[in-house]
């Protein structure tokens, strides 16, 4: 009641818009709620999770039994893209929606090639950036803030990523399976294009997006399953990814699915690449 | 190292071998479940070191599991922790590793199971060690998160408190019928109640009345989810009685299922700047001398009766102009004239009637009356007559009875045809006509009327673009000397070819130029035009003509004024001597000592000075002599007496007046010669110069070029 009493409590209402919420607002700790970041964890082996995150993550097994072997590829790509990018001589890089911090984290990646580069992530689940902080509590070059990508204000304004990261420089932004639990009434082009507006020429983004191309019936009761967690899913085609990164040019191979995306000599188990169900890119201002 | 067995795998060379074959299917076991993260030359590098490892400790003697553990260990820390990896890592070490070391016999089928064994469990431990230990990590940070929120909560509800309490906001807090549940100190300041009576009462309960009309839509757009808060201004009722105005925001909090829970009023006490508000916007729109609505509340009457959509409607605007309050304010003081226009304002109030009546004070003595929609040009008449009529009784303010008469000019149209700007220029042209007309007339504009005979209004409104597109010229009417006939200069008289009403002489706009002071550039143009065009006169003749140019005495007063001259001179090339300068008598008689002073010096410039109209002033005569003078024109009235009959009063006043200038070493003029007798006459009684339509029109100046130079003489024909 306190958060609603200052108006814009940040609480979604029926027909409503998320507000930002005061600095001084808590936000909610249910361990008996999923969370978006910790079933990512559990897919990936993990054990930063809850019963809640666990159970979740099994119901979303049982209809899409690859998703393991999705977020490894997913986080795969983010490795192959971080090296990309680290060899096109970016430097910083800021993570939206990093979640558990786990293997191949940004920092790790992007320093086998660049020993200073520095890293921001950002997630707006409380838990996790308390566990990355403390990760991270010791490295000067990498930080962790509490902040949503939805408000762009917000994340580039925070005093920690300006202290971190020069914007006047190329930076690499990556919204990671992040952006299908951005839906379409928080108009993620326009979130997109803020972030745009705010990264020096040179800059890059890297994107992978969940879709139901091709899947429209396991994709519809993913959907379903994730509108009653915190974070509803939102799957987008390929025409719509693209249309997200206007504004960017997509460099090669464009919008494709996780493995495909300049593979080199990785390895991978067989699964059609169809099979993985999430759209992967790289564009650059 | 000793050999055992029948067959021992001695060879490096097979073991080697054998290490690499496993390491490679290994490696295709551990990537499926792995992160990427490896290139598969990497990973089979890895493998192969674990492999000979493995390799080492099941050939080696004594057999020891311990190495198997650590490799188990070692898969973990390497995040190879896919599902079926330590299953299938089992499977593929069964199937092949003891073929492949040709060590396939029941003492290393018998270690083998022990590797597997050890292996299986380093694995196991380990993924159990790592699972505690993020299962610690991700509790902790939990746990940390958690306290962070709570004591993040605890500021809030301090700082929540604080507002509450201490705050300048009234606040109440009520359940979704609008029950009030809690409320703040200032809220009780607010509404005079203590916290108890005001409890399980209804907020609308202390809303004024006529101001609770939209609570329920306001609620109910609250709980149905359309707005998430919604400010308004209320009235609302304390307990003593009194009315204090609220700024309200009024919210809707939900439960986490999103159910209505409570309703949350926050507001502040605006009545002292609704107040504020309110009799700004009164002063804004109203006189504050008349409270009459003033001229902009009038115009925006106006405006909005043009604005509707209204079909056939019509409009009327009339305008009354008290005659004499200026007397009033000068004999009597500032203080009786506005009481005045108080008690004027009073009875005209009294004759307007029903909505559709606007009386305002358009200011000074003006008045204007909006009716709209209008009854017709009858209704309108009715209500001027009525208004003309109520002042014919005297007013009495103290020991004064004071008489006012008014003008009122009305304009009545079809809403679809007229403008704002049309309305109040179709009444002040009217009034105008009523006020020619005499004191206490009434007008209605008519266009027909309108379009014949331009009023000072209309003109007025057109003078400031004449100069600018160009629509004044001058014609020249030329001074005849009376004794030869000769041509000896031309008067320039300015002529306005005004786009609607054709040609104007000065005497229709030259007032309303000196009223708006748009006299002052005329005359610098007139004066530089005509000096220009009289440059070119009579060249190689004895005695060009010399043009002359009036001036009036706002001109004389014009700072730089005879510099201007002076320039204009040197500009065309008019020596000083050619430009007779004319300044009415009246004007020169009231002339303060700086125009003198400036006459003094345009003398001293070698210009000529002529007082114009002499004989129409008051002319002191000692006065006259002090003036800086080259000659005197006597007015047309002194002439129009000579035309006909013999009028020896007359010519006697003309004999005087040349005596006296001739004496003071003027040249007289005359102006207005019609007739032969008057050119007779004038020059019998010894004037010097004439003009008149006798001896010639006005004309071009080319014409008047021609004139110049021509031997022809303007001579009437019974004199000579």
């Amino acid at each position: 009641m306190i958060v609603v009493l200052f108006e814009d409590g940040g609480r979604r209402v029926p027909g409503g818009t998320t507000m930002e919420r005061p600095a001084w607002a808590p936000n909610d700790i249910d361990l008996d709620r999923p969370s978006a970041a910790r079933v990512y964890d559990y897919y990936l082996g993990g054990s930063h999770n809850f019963a809640a995150d666990r159970a979740m993550a099994d119901k979303a097994m049982q209809i899409l039994p690859e998703l393991p072997a999705i977020m490894r590829a997913n986080r795969a790509f983010l490795g192959r893209a971080v090296r990309y990018l680290a060899a096109a001589g970016i430097t910083q890089f800021i993570d939206l929606g990093s979640g558990i911090p786990t293997v191949g984290n940004v920092h790790e990646v992007a320093r086998e090639l660049e020993a200073g580069a520095r890293v921001v992530y950002v997630d707006n689940d409380p838990i996790a950036v308390v566990h990355a902080r403390s990760l991270l509590a010791s490295d000067p070059l990498a930080t962790v803030i509490e902040a949503d990508l939805r408000e762009p204000g917000k994340v580039l304004g925070h005093p920690q990523l300006q202290r971190l990261i020069n914007l006047d420089q190329p930076v690499g932004v990556l919204m990671v399976a992040v952006l299908h639990f951005v839906g379409d009434e928080d108009r993620p082009s326009d979130i997109i294009a803020r972030y745009r507006a705010a990264m020096a020429p040179g800059s890059h983004l890297v994107v992978s997006h969940g879709t139901a191309a091709n899947r429209q019936e396991q994709g519809a009761r993913m959907e379903a399953l994730y509108a009653r967690s915190p974070t509803p899913l939102t799957p987008r085609s390929a025409e719509e990814v693209a249309t997200l990164l206007s504004g960017f040019e997509i460099i090669d191979p464009g919008v494709v699915y996780l493995p495909l995306w300049r593979p080199g000599e990785r390895t991978t188990d067989g699964t059609p690449a169809a099979g993985y169900a999430t759209y992967a890119a790289v564009a650059h201002l | 190292m000793k050999q055992h067995g029948h067959d021992p795998p001695d060879s490096r060379f097979r073991r080697q071998a054998a290490v690499e074959a496993t390491a490679r299917e290994w490696a295709h076991i551990v990537a499926r479940g792995s992160f990427g993260q490896m290139s598969v030359h990497d990973l089979e590098g890895r493998l192969s070191e674990l492999t000979t490892i493995l390799v080492e400790s099941l050939l080696s003697e004594p057999f020891v599991s311990r190495p198997a553990r650590d490799v188990g260990a070692s898969l973990v820390a390497a995040h190879f922790t896919g599902s079926e990896t330590l299953s299938r890592t089992i499977e593929l070490f069964d199937d092949r590793l003891l073929q492949a070391l040709h060590a396939d016999t029941a003492k290393y089928r018998g270690r083998l199971a022990r590797m597997n064994g050890a292996l299986a469990a380093g694995f196991a431990d380990a993924l159990r060690e790592r699972a505690l230990t993020e299962h610690e990590a991700i509790l902790r940070a939990a746990l940390r998160a958690r306290e962070d929120a709570e004591q993040a909560m605890r500021a809030s509800q301090a700082r929540f408190r604080a507002v509450f309490r201490g705050g300048a906001t009234a606040i109440a807090i009520g359940d979704v019928n609008g029950h009030i549940l809690d409320v703040n100190p200032a809220l009780i300041d607010m509404l005079g109640y203590s916290a108890s009576e005001l409890r399980g009462q209804r907020v609308t309960d202390f809303i004024h009345p006529d101001d609770t009309g939209d609570m329920r839509e306001i609620v109910a757009s609250l709980i149905h989810g359309d707005r998430e808060h919604v400010r308004m201004e209320k009235r609302f009722i304390r307990r003593d009685g009194g009315v204090v105005w609220g700024r309200i925001a009024l919210s809707l909090v939900r439960d986490d299922e999103g159910t209505p829970s409570y309703l949350v009023a926050m507001g502040e006490d605006i009545t002292e700047r609704h107040h504020l508000q309110t009799s700004l916007q009164r002063q804004a729109l109203h006189d504050s001398l008349t409270k009459l609505p003033n001229r902009a509340q009038l115009m925006g009457r106006i405006a909005d009766a043009l604005d509707a959509d209204v079909g056939d409607d019509r409009v009327a605007l009339c305008l009354i102009d008290l005659d004499g309050c200026k007397t009033v304010n000068d004999t009597l003081g500032r203080d009786v004239g506005d009481r005045l226009l108080v008690a004027v304002a009073d009875r005209l109030s009294r004759c307007v009637s029903g909505s559709d009546q606007m009386l305002a004070r358009m200011g000074g003595d003006e008045f204007g009356l909006v009716v709209s929609p209008s009854g017709g040009g009858t209704q309108v008449i009715e209500i001027a007559e009525h208004m003309l009529a109520a002042l014919d009784t005297p007013f009495s303010l103290d020991r004064h009875h004071l008489s006012v008469s008014a003008s009122v000019g009305m304009t009545e149209r079809p809403v679809r045809e007229t403008s704002a700007s049309d309305l109040l220029t179709t009444a002040g042209v009217a009034l105008e006509w009523a006020k020619a007309a005499g004191r206490g007339r009434w007008r209605m504009f008519d266009p027909h009327r309108a379009s014949g005979q331009p009023s000072r209004f209309a003109l007025s409104s057109t003078l400031s673009t004449a100069m600018l597109y160009d629509e004044f010229f001058i014609v020249y009417q030329p001074v005849v000397n009376l004794t030869d006939g000769a041509v000896i200069g031309a008067e320039a008289l300015v002529r306005w070819h005004h786009p609607q009403f054709g040609v104007l002489r000065p005497g229709r706009f030259i007032a309303v130029a000196d009223e708006t002071g748009l006299i002052v550039p005329l005359g610098r143009w007139v004066l530089e035009h005509a000096c220009r065009q009289a440059a070119r006169w009579g060249a190689g003749s004895a005695r060009p003509p010399m043009v002359c140019v009036n001036v009036t005495l706002r001109q004389c007063h014009e700072r730089n004024f005879v510099r201007e001259v002076a320039r204009v001179l040197n500009v065309s090339g008019l020596p000083a001597d050619r430009l007779q300068l004319e300044i009415t008598e009246s004007a020169a008689m009231t002339a303060a000592s700086e125009a003198l002073d400036v006459l003094r010096r345009l003398r001293q410039l070698g210009v000529r000075i002529a007082l114009d109209d002499f004989g129409t002033g008051h002319s002191n005569i000692a006065y006259l002599r002090g003036l800086p003078l080259t000659g005197i024109k006597i007015a047309g009235a002194f002439v129009e007496g000579l035309r006909f009959g013999a009028d020896p009063v007359g010519e006697q006043m003309v004999e005087g007046v040349v005596s006296l200038a001739h004496t003071l070493g003027l040249t007289v003029t005359a102006e207005g010669v019609e007739t032969e007798r008057q050119a007779r006459v004038l020059r019998e009684l010894g004037c010097d110069w004439a003009q008149g339509h006798l001896l010639s029109r006005p004309g071009s100046a080319d014409r008047l070029q021609n004139l110049a130079v021509s031997p022809e003489r303007w001579l009437p024909g019974d004199v000579g």
